[in-house]
């Protein structure tokens, strides 16, 4: 079952489309790679998705239903959330804090208004210390933000938009600057992420990671997706060593 | 003693001020619309009990009320706008208000006298303090009882949800959007609490000075107010607490003897606490906490 259609999505900005005529499909709980050398329009694609821009032409589907033209807090109340290519944390909040400030409660068991803006639930502080486990960050749920390292930064960051219990998450360039290990233990999560029943869209310059965990991948350049299929075939696609290794 | 009643009674107003601009500061919003809303409730409760003989508590309420609303309603466009248009745009709404008090005329006759907001003359006569025998010393407990009331609300602010999303607001307020906060009714509410903060101050001023006019709401106590929370920073709600006693119990007040040599003084500070304390005043104190710690 298809949880994300994009049907003929384009981008203009000025006299440059950004992203031109793109279709894609993604399945209900798949891992779906988006790739593509610098400035092919990667980022573009999620940043029209999450409703920081609007498309200039096309149509958006979550679930058969048209979510064109929401605001980026709207496409999350949908089930849609995402990490930044450059780490956008609260810094003046703690660890905890950030993971509570984007949290949600099960859609069946909602506090009320009152209680989530001014209460604090037990079971509330129960899940978020487990999805603090999750990204290893237990101990350091009372430090701020700005003093976690680099990798420390982008495991929050992760867990930030799980906490708000979205379908479907976009990754935006999740392993820049990370060792072998971190790409390790991120894969690890993302595969995890996946058990839950999440649905995850990788942006991704590290071919390790997301030729080893995406069920299928789109190739794009200048706009346009100029391969889709499974790994294996879009690694040996012509038109694909082309775009990124030249003639 | 009247002297440091006086005293007191000058820093617990501008703590008020000072806290309705620090709600706005946690969001990121620096507003110089502050004074505007300061205005509004020291006319419409000024005018409550010296026209209507309202009791002082209704009239101080409907004050700040009255100011919220007017900050709710600035609160929209001011979404619009962000930094220094934010700055120029507040700063004509504290304007507008202070030409109308400057224009603003309603007179009756009481026991013989004419009471009531004279226009450039100002509004005389707010004496339900007196008229009601207060002491000077019961004004400024009461002007203290609200201040601590509102830092306390602050301070448990702080620590719930509410607090925790105005702060993400002002940290970073795409990745606060992309986190399901909704900018509007944040920035609008933190808009609106501020404006009930300021608007209190003010039904509280004019009452215990007994006088307003448009001197009182110009753009330099619209930069006091802004500045309070700035140079103590927004750590804490201490920090406008001691950046307010910093700057009018000591600057203002032990050095007198420097006369207008002092607002040029109040520049310098701000330049080298920024510099030197980028958390402000509050980070006096914490540094040597930390230091006792290690």
């Amino acid at each position: 079952m298809s949880i994300l259609k994009v049907d003929n999505l384009c981008k203009n900005f000025g006299g440059v489309r950004a992203v031109d005529g793109l279709n894609f499909e993604i399945n209900q709980g798949e891992i779906f790679g988006l790739i593509g050398p610098n400035g092919s329009g990667k980022s573009t694609t999620i940043n029209v998705i999450c409703g920081l821009y609007q498309p200039s032409e096309g149509s958006i589907f979550l679930e058969g239903k048209k979510i064109n033209g929401l605001k980026p807090n709207q496409c999350v109340d949908v089930g849609i959330s995402r990490t930044f290519q450059n780490i956008r944390l609260f810094g003046d909040l703690t660890v905890w804090q950030n993971l509570w400030v984007a949290w949600r409660d099960d859609k069946n068991n909602q506090s009320s208004w009152f209680s989530n803006w001014f209460g604090r639930s037990e079971t509330q502080e129960k899940l978020i210390s487990e999805l603090l486990n999750f990204s290893g960050l237990e101990s350091r749920a009372n430090d701020l933000a700005s003093n976690l390292s680099f990798g420390e930064q982008r495991r929050l960051e992760l867990a930030r938009a799980v906490a708000s219990k979205p379908k479907l998450i976009f990754l935006d360039e999740p392993a820049a600057g990370m060792n072998k290990e971190e790409v390790k233990e991120l894969r690890e999560r993302i595969f995890r992420l996946r058990d839950l029943g999440i649905t995850i869209f990788l942006v991704e310059h590290v071919m390790d990671l997301v030729m080893n965990v995406s069920n299928r991948i789109t190739v794009l350049n200048f706009g346009k997706a100029i391969a889709e299929g499974d790994p294996e075939s879009v690694q040996k696609d012509k038109s694909v060593q082309e775009a990124y290794f030249g003639q | 003693m009247d002297y440091y009643l006086g005293i007191l009674q000058t820093i617990g107003v501008h703590t008020l001020l000072g806290l309705s601009a620090y709600i706005l500061l946690l969001t990121g919003q620096v507003s110089m619309a502050q004074i505007g809303f300061f205005a509004i409730g020291a006319y419409s409760s000024g005018v409550l009990t010296v026209i209507f003989s309202w009791h002082i508590y209704p009239a101080l309420a409907f004050g700040a009320f009255l100011a919220s609303f007017f900050a709710f309603l600035v609160g929209f466009p001011a979404l619009r706008v962000k930094g220094l248009m934010l700055v120029i745009a507040t700063i004509a709404f504290s304007e507008i208000v202070r030409l109308i008090t400057f224009n603003f005329v309603w007179m009756v006759e009481k026991d013989g006298i004419m009471v009531g907001a004279d226009g450039a003359q100002g509004f005389r006569e707010i004496r339900y303090f007196t008229t009601n025998g207060w002491e000077s010393s019961q004004v400024v407990l009461l002007i203290w009882i609200f201040v601590v009331i509102v830092m306390a609300m602050l301070w448990w602010l702080d620590r719930v949800k509410a607090g925790a999303v105005l702060r993400a607001v002002g940290n970073d307020e795409l990745a606060a959007q992309s986190s399901g906060i909704d900018l509007t009714t944040v920035k609008v509410a933190a808009m609106t609490a501020g404006g009930f903060i300021a608007g209190l101050g003010g039904g509280l001023y004019a009452h215990a000075v007994s006088y307003v006019d448009h001197i009182t709401f110009t753009i330099l106590m619209a930069t006091f107010a802004i500045s309070y929370p700035i140079l103590g920073g927004t750590k804490n709600v201490f920090g406008t607490l001691l950046a307010v006693i910093f700057i009018q119990g000591i600057l203002i007040e032990a050095f007198r003897f420097l006369e207008d040599w002092r607002l040029i003084i109040f520049g310098l500070i701000i330049i080298l606490v920024m510099n030197f304390m980028p958390n402000g005043l509050v980070s006096l104190f914490n540094s040597r906490k930390s230091k006792k710690g290690t």
